[in-house]
């Protein structure tokens, strides 16, 4: 199948101000991305808070404007429409907010936020409309009942399902999941999961699935790009990243994670540091500050994304 | 076996609130024992950080706290004097790391303000009902100070103490928070979800240096975490908590290879793992102004009968040090 969306050197970055007002310097949040997401897949994004993918999901979802670059979803270039052309097409492609607690207006009743994008995107009738809302409702799972009820009502799992029913009222095709689990427990988060998969068969979604839990990306993204400063360091088929990363980011990502009845991570971590100023990013390969491997090199030229021998790309000037 | 320093003997806390009495913990036992890590696991909720500022005396004042006992040390904090808590135990036998480094700190002081305002009050040369801060014992405190922030691994001590909150990322502020939790060289220390804001390359650091220094200064460590993989990490035993119940406490291994408690494995199972398909626990947590009769999983529990819902389990003891409450719970 193709792909449903295609970014290609796609750059977004916000202002920075000092004190009088007078922009000091450009944050580069997004710095040069190309990626492609096939038709039916979950494209998993991962990286440490600060690296830019929520701006990518963003971006995408045009709550921010790129500055260069351009996004193709289902080919059409939509990064350089007006936002009322742009809607037309956007349509099809929704972003589901981190946190759906805070995303859902408190005065509302649950019923009105879920039918609110189809009198936006839709001609419905009423009656037409409240059959969506119910048949919608019914396929993430939650009872009639909770129509009349308020945010604030509904557990946090719930509110996930609301937010996600609100998206799928307009029939998307592509959906960007940023961070869909954060903040629920894992019996939560496990049957959630699992709600995304079934959504994704019954409704032939494609995810482009945001997390820093890469446990989680791992379950649910057949590709996987991870991202350090603005720029995507490692993309590949998921498996074969965990498997045999080839990023040292990568590996230091992977080895920090947890594995219950597994090797202790907490017993030889090497990965020192924190990641440096987005606004003052190091010369060449951004990661040789924590790089065990780093050599002169890494900071005369910056390392770009190449294919390796197993279809993995990686930005890496020792990767192979 | 090391002794007990900490003892908590069935403890009830319940809050008034307009929707009537929540029983947020019902009947807690938990023992610490000398230089080990604790860890207090369960879902949002069940109570941990309750039972956290239970043992620290720091519950809100509309709580109510009945039971036997919570000895530590020899001395039974419900019925100790509130000013020998004040002075002696809270902040100084017992420290407290909180959950978030980000507004833990106030903002309009420097870091070195903040270290100096605990010292003078909880620095281990501080005699009893001392009210001043000479000079003698402020350079003894910024030399440990020092010492200890070079121990966790923050560049330039000297110039951190001139610096803002603001100024320092999410890792150092946890570093400093655990810095800060260690300079009254307490017995205990209580820390609440300490890397639950961080992300897991800062998240693997930081309990790496909380395992050596528990063990390098003797500290016990109670820790209370959502998330399993963390308690796998450094904790020695866990305690398993659901609405307010201690459930299962078991050794590290136990618990993770041989769970007794069906809520336990169910947890389990909901991990996200490579091999075997998601399962979570359907239903939701229950209410503590009305919580279940009995077990108070059982509406939730696969293997519930009809005497989970009419009496609450006994303790059994399915293996060494292996504690667990549950009518139906299976050996290994």
């Amino acid at each position: 199948m193709g792909a449903i969306l295609e970014l290609h050197d796609l750059h977004t970055r916000f202002p920075i101000y000092n004190a009088w007002g007078r922009r000091t310097g450009w944050l580069r949040a997004v710095d040069g991305v190309s990626l492609t997401v096939t038709r039916g897949d979950v494209l998993g994004v991962v990286g440490e808070s600060g690296c830019g993918k929520t701006t990518i999901g963003k971006t995408i979802a045009g709550i921010h404007a790129p500055a260069a670059g351009s996004i193709r979803f289902e080919g059409h270039d939509i990064s350089t429409l007006s936002p009322r052309q742009g809607r037309a097409f956007r349509k099809g492609l929704q972003y589901c907010y981190q946190d759906p607690g805070a995303s859902l207006d408190p005065h509302w009743r649950i019923g009105r936020s879920l039918s609110e994008p189809l009198a936006i995107h839709t001609g419905l009738s009423r009656t037409d409309r409240h059959a969506r809302v119910r048949e919608v409702l019914a396929a993430v799972g939650l009872p009639e009942g909770h129509l009349t009820l308020y945010p604030h009502e509904i557990s946090g799992g719930q509110q996930r399902r609301v937010g996600l029913a609100r998206i799928l009222m307009v029939q998307p095709s592509l959906v960007v999941l940023d961070e869909p689990t954060s903040g629920l427990d894992v019996s939560v988060q496990a049957i959630v999961l699992r709600l995304f998969l079934d959504l994704r068969e019954r409704f032939g979604l494609t995810y482009l699935f945001i997390s820093h839990d890469l446990a989680v990306v791992r379950l649910m993204s057949q590709r996987i790009a991870v991202m350090y400063l603005g720029r995507v360091v490692e993309l590949g088929v998921t498996e074969q990243v965990f498997v045999a990363p080839r990023h040292p980011y990568t590996r230091s990502l992977l080895a920090a994670v947890p594995v219950v009845g597994g090797r202790r991570v907490s017993t030889d971590f090497a990965l020192e540091g924190e990641p440096p100023d987005p606004v003052n990013k190091p010369t060449g390969c951004a990661f040789r500050t924590r790089c065990e491997r780093a050599e002169a090199r890494c900071a005369a030229e910056e390392p770009a994304l190449r294919t390796l021998a197993n279809g993995i790309q990686a930005a890496c000037h020792f990767a192979e | 076996m090391h002794p007990d320093l900490l003892s908590v003997q069935d403890v009830s806390v319940s809050f008034s609130t307009e929707g009537g009495t929540a029983h947020v913990l019902d009947a807690v036992s938990l023992t610490l024992r000398l230089g080990e890590i604790m860890g207090l696991v369960g879902e949002s909720g069940c109570g941990k950080t309750t039972l956290a500022r239970t043992i620290l005396g720091a519950l809100p004042p509309n709580a109510r706290v009945r039971g036997a006992a919570i000895s530590f040390d020899g001395r039974d904090l419900l019925t100790i004097d509130p000013r020998e808590a004040a002075s002696e135990i809270r902040g100084r036998a017992i420290t407290f790391v909180p959950q978030d480094p980000f507004s833990a700190f106030n903002p309009l002081f420097t870091v070195g303000d903040q270290i100096f305002e605990l010292m003078r009050w909880k620095s281990p040369d501080r005699r009893p009902f001392e009210a001043g801060y000479n000079r003698a014992r402020r350079r003894s405190d910024r030399d440990r100070a020092l010492t200890l922030l070079r121990r966790v691994q923050l560049p330039d001590p000297e110039r951190l103490l001139k610096k803002y909150p603001h100024e320092l990322s999410g890792g150092q502020r946890q570093r400093l928070m655990i810095a800060m939790a260690l300079l009254p060289e307490p017995r205990l220390v209580i820390a609440d979800e300490p890397t639950t804001a961080l992300d897991v390359t800062i998240q693997a650091q930081i309990l790496m240096l909380l395992r050596q220094l528990a063990v390098e200064r003797g500290v016990s460590v109670l820790l209370t975490t959502h998330d399993l993989g963390t308690a796998w990490e450094i904790c020695d035993r866990v305690t398993v908590m659901y609405a307010g119940q201690t459930l299962e406490t078991a050794p590290i291994d136990a618990f993770f290879q041989a769970p007794a408690l069906p809520y336990t494995r169910l947890l389990l199972d909901s991990l996200p793992s490579g091999e075997a398909p998601l399962r979570g626990i359907p239903g939701e947590v229950p209410s503590l102004v009305s919580a279940p009769s009995g077990c108070r999983f059982h509406p939730r529990c696969p293997s519930a009968s009809e005497v989970c819902r009419v009496s609450r389990p006994p303790l059994s003891e399915p293996g060494p040090g292996h504690w667990v409450r549950c009518h139906h719970g299976l050996v290994g």
